[in-house]
């Protein structure tokens, strides 16, 4: 009898650690999830006001993600399924990233993981991705600037993902000077383009479209721009728009880079 | 024959409503998997003239590693399967021909180690961290297609399913093993 109840017994206990090793995706959604306790509230917010932010512009999303523990696996994996299980990105277009932070233990090393989905492995390729992580993301880590490394690196995504500049031209920004420089440049040119933008969302708030719902707005701006170029967004209502809406169902195919510290 | 037109016509609600109709949709997401996963490889082996010839300029006596990977490369590329035809052994054959590239790959990889140079050279970085993902790639398109495979098989052999499946000659397909040679740590005597 016992040589029954054993096996079984195992099987119970283990299921529930094999059903939930993924996250499961967010309720309500969100696009940044510090599971592992890794920023400030303050900060949390500030990014998820940004994020959600870019996304609204651009329909390209961006999700950080924390965790305690990779359950076994390698961090790219993770990332993937994750990525995959929360559907990051836009249906159709694969435009999303997953920014997955293990933060560093007394035993383990830290580690984080840039996956970029299907449609955006051209404007992010592989190199490109280590870049970031290696000159963006792990100088600041290692001086314990968490929120500085993740907030250069999605200004530096920011501006690839819109086109502002070629992964080429951003290789070469960053060989000639290694400091990341221009990531505090992109965030004063955010800055200048979000005030712009807020002028003429304002305008058009008293012109036309104020009544088109937002999923038909998402849609349009997704179906014209999908890789998020420019201020290609028909949403309107912002003032009592404010959250965000929902990861859009988008897939990994194993495109990215990390690093650890 | 009218009569059996007439037959086709009043089971055609009973063979949708058992699946069929599911099965072929699954069996077509196993033909469109597979491709991905042959893109994946093909993405790798793309890469591999380029990182040849890098290496070659720091590493121009490890002539012996460079050929391995050569030969293993154009060894890999020749095995290609028709989507259409993913049998047991046609999975397997193509499965060796990839886990021989990836062994001398990675032999490759232990190589290099020795050569400080070439591990600063950027150009060399960035073969790297493309090489990366192209492994990263591989076994993502693999376990999309095992997922794929496994939710067919659990499809097909449900009952009653089973027997349409049976009259329909829907079999059990293959899955896509992990590479057993890859997983070996090479060993490199210094």
């Amino acid at each position: 009898m016992k040589h029954i109840i054993t096996p079984l017994l195992t099987i119970l206990l283990l299921y529930p650690a094999i059903a939930q090793d993924i996250p499961k995706r967010p309720v309500p959604p969100r696009l940044v999830n510090d599971f592992a306790g890794f920023f400030s509230p303050d900060k949390i917010t500030q990014l998820e006001k940004k994020l959600v932010w870019f996304n609204q512009q651009t329909s390209t999303q961006i999700a950080i993600v924390t965790v305690k523990d990779l359950q076994g696996y390698d961090i790219s994996d993770f990332a993937f399924r994750l990525g995959d299980k929360w559907g990051v990105g836009q249906k159709g277009f694969n435009n999303g990233i997953v920014i997955l932070v293990k933060p560093k233990t007394p035993k383990d090393k830290g580690r984080i993981f840039i996956a970029t989905g299907y449609g955006l492995e051209a404007v992010v390729p592989d190199a490109i991705a280590k870049r970031i992580v290696e000159v963006e993301i792990l100088p600041e880590f290692r001086k314990n600037n968490f929120y500085k490394g993740i907030d250069n690196a999605i200004n530096t995504l920011f501006s690839l993902t819109k086109g502002e500049f070629s992964p080429k031209e951003y290789a070469q920004k960053t060989s000639r000077n290694e400091s990341p420089v221009f990531g505090i440049g992109g965030f004063f040119l955010l800055i200048i383009l979000s005030s712009i933008f807020a002028r003429l969302q304002r305008a058009r708030h008293y012109s036309v479209g104020h009544s088109v719902p937002f999923w038909t707005a998402m849609f349009l701006a997704g179906s014209v721009r999908p890789r998020g170029g420019g201020f290609a967004s028909f949403s309107s209502g912002s003032g009592s728009f404010g959250g965000f809406g929902g990861f859009g169902g988008g897939g990994f195919g194993g495109g990215g880079a990390g690093g650890s510290w | 024959m009218k009569l059996k037109k007439y037959l086709i016509f009043m089971f055609a609600p009973f063979i949708t409503s058992c699946g069929y109709n599911t099965m072929v949709t699954l069996d077509e997401g196993i033909s469109s998997q597979w491709a991905q996963v042959e893109n994946a490889y093909q993405r790798r082996a793309d890469l591999i003239p380029n990182l040849v010839n890098t290496v070659k300029g720091y590493a121009d006596f490890e002539k012996e590693t460079l050929t391995q990977v050569i030969e293993a490369r154009s060894k890999a590329t020749s095995v290609n399967i028709n989507p259409g035809n993913l049998t047991p052994e046609a999975i397997n054959q193509f499965q060796n021909a990839q886990a021989g590239l990836s062994s001398a790959l990675s032999r490759l990889m232990v190589v290099v180690e020795r050569y400080p140079e070439l591990k600063a050279n950027q150009n060399f970085l960035e073969l790297q961290a493309q090489l990366e993902g192209t492994e990263n790639r591989i076994s993502v398109e693999r376990r999309k297609f095992n997922e794929a495979t496994r939710q067919y098989n659990t499809y097909i052999r449900k009952f009653p399913k089973n027997i349409v499946a049976g009259i329909f000659g829907f079999d059990k397909k293959t899955y896509f093993e992990a590479e057993e040679k890859a997983k070996e740590v090479p060993k490199v005597e210094f």
